[in-house]
């Protein structure tokens, strides 16, 4: 009797039925493409992307060039420089950042014991050259700048489960 | 002389009047392909390049009109050029015996349906040739593999196209679609009308039955080496080859031009409306099969081929051609 079975579903192709049943009602269900330049996905305020250097409200850099995120590192893509300054803080004086090298853990953001170097929500910067990866002081300075808003809402939004 | 020229000019005429829209409508199939894969998927599919990205299949192929040809130098140089020609050739010339109204066909020959059945057998031509030329291995085995599979599955189309032969009792296309006037063939003789559809799929190396441009294990198949317009003449022909393959099945077993039924608001369309709708059914139905099964392989393929299909046409031929003559309703 299954034999029998067998036989009456394989000769009126009830399987391959069953699968196109399946693919057309598929078909019809409403798409979940991201037309992706015009529209964009959600990503948590938690997000690594692009580093930036902050500023105090004041315009002072918040970096205290401790050099904790050189430190912690682990793809060593940091490199940091600093000397006192004449009214005698501590200041880099150069700040590179080999985004070719980073790998994005965010243990420098976690390091940093001023919030000075985050990484924040922009991940829209692939370039043509490699130098232009290679990230200055004043690059990130100016990511700073640019993302002040959304890094410090990012930041606040997160604060209280660190 | 002047008529035989005003002739030629009309002859000529018909002519681009199948061949455009064709290959406007090879455009149109690689755009609902990519937009019926990427619904079933639950994507989009193109949509950025005119409006609902109907224009896609116009820039591809502008993109590969620009792109280098490259000859392998190990090729033979003379084949490998020649083999997307054939294929398209072939492709194309089919058209010639396709009525798409009762009146309007290019050459209405008595032997068409014999016609369509040896160009399509000599599709297989263009792939051996494109997969020997190349001198490399994997269109060779694609080229293999095309061949055994086209040879397979045109032994049951054989039998399925006599069985329709017996019910009409002529191999003029016209006179096929005619016979259909009250009863569509697909319905007295489905098991036929499935088969047919099954082994066109087969016929046209189109999943699930795609084993000569298999990309898991033979890159892109037979059109391995071919870059640039040569391997876009090779995309032309199979898609051709399909949109002619459902035209067959449409005038096989859908009645061609003829309405589903024979009442006022339907027959007052014209016949080539009903044609277009439904060549464009069966192609769906072509995308809709490629979107749902996975690829056969290849010893189930020849299984399939000769152990299933050929066996059932045959019990087939026989019970119906029994069938009419028991019931004295063989034609003529």
């Amino acid at each position: 009797m299954t034999t029998l079975i067998k036989y009456i579903k394989s000769f009126t192709l009830f399987e391959l039925m069953k699968g196109l049943k399946l693919t057309i009602t598929y078909f019809f269900k409403p798409k979940v493409t991201l037309n992706y330049p015009n529209q964009k996905g959600p990503i948590s305020p938690r997000f690594r992307g692009e580093h930036a250097l902050r500023r105090y409200p004041n315009g002072e850099e918040r970096c205290i060039a401790c050099k904790l995120c050189e430190a912690v590192c682990p793809a060593q893509a940091i490199t940091i420089e600093a000397e006192p300054k004449p009214d005698g803080s501590r200041r880099t004086t150069r700040y590179d950042i080999d985004m070719t090298k980073c790998i994005y853990c965010g243990l420098c953001e976690e390091a940093c014991p001023v919030d000075a170097i985050v990484e924040g929500p922009n991940f829209e910067y692939a370039t043509e050259t490699r130098e232009e990866l290679l990230y200055d002081k004043e690059k990130l300075l100016r990511n700073g700048d640019i993302w002040e808003k959304q890094i410090s809402e990012n930041l606040k939004r997160d604060r209280k489960y660190r | 002389m002047t008529s035989l020229s005003f002739e030629l000019t009309i002859g000529i005429l018909k002519i681009f009047s199948f061949v455009v829209p064709v290959l406007v409508s090879v455009a149109l199939l690689v755009y609902l392909e990519r937009k019926v894969l990427g619904a079933v998927q639950l994507r989009k599919g193109p949509n950025v390049v005119g409006p609902f990205g109907i224009l896609q299949s116009f820039a591809d192929v502008l993109k590969l009109l620009t792109k280098e040809n490259l000859l392998p130098s190990s090729s033979n140089k003379f084949l490998f050029i020649f083999a997307p020609m054939l294929t398209l050739i072939l492709s194309l010339i089919a058209w010639a015996v396709i009525p798409i109204s009762s009146t309007y066909v290019i050459a209405n020959i008595n032997i068409g349906i014999l016609y369509l059945f040896a160009v399509s057998s000599f599709g297989v031509y263009g792939v051996i040739i494109a997969g020997w030329a190349s001198n490399s291995k994997y269109p060779f085995l694609g080229a293999l593999r095309s061949a055994a599979q086209m040879i397979s599955y045109e032994v049951s189309i054989g039998f399925v196209i006599i069985t329709v032969l017996i019910c009409v009792g002529s191999l003029n296309l016209i006179d096929i679609v005619e016979s259909q006037k009250n009863m569509w063939f697909a319905i007295p003789l489905l098991p036929m009308f499935v088969i047919f559809i099954i082994s066109a799929l087969a016929e046209t190396n189109r999943l699930p039955f795609d084993l000569p441009e298999d990309e898991a294990t033979l890159v892109a198949g037979f059109f391995t080496e071919y870059s640039s317009i040569s391997f876009g003449l090779f995309f032309l022909a199979e898609y051709a080859n399909m949109i002619l393959m459902s035209s067959l099945t449409v005038i096989l077993f859908l009645g061609g031009w003829y309405p589903p039924i024979d009442i006022f608001p339907l027959n007052a369309i014209p016949g080539i409306f009903w044609f277009v709708i439904k060549v464009f059914l069966i192609l769906f139905v072509f995308l809709w099969v490629r979107a749902t099964f996975p690829r056969y392989r290849y010893d189930q393929l020849m299984r399939l081929g000769w152990k299933v299909f050929l066996p059932f046409t045959l019990i087939w031929v026989v019970i119906t051609s029994a069938f009419l003559f028991y019931f004295g309703l063989l034609p003529n």
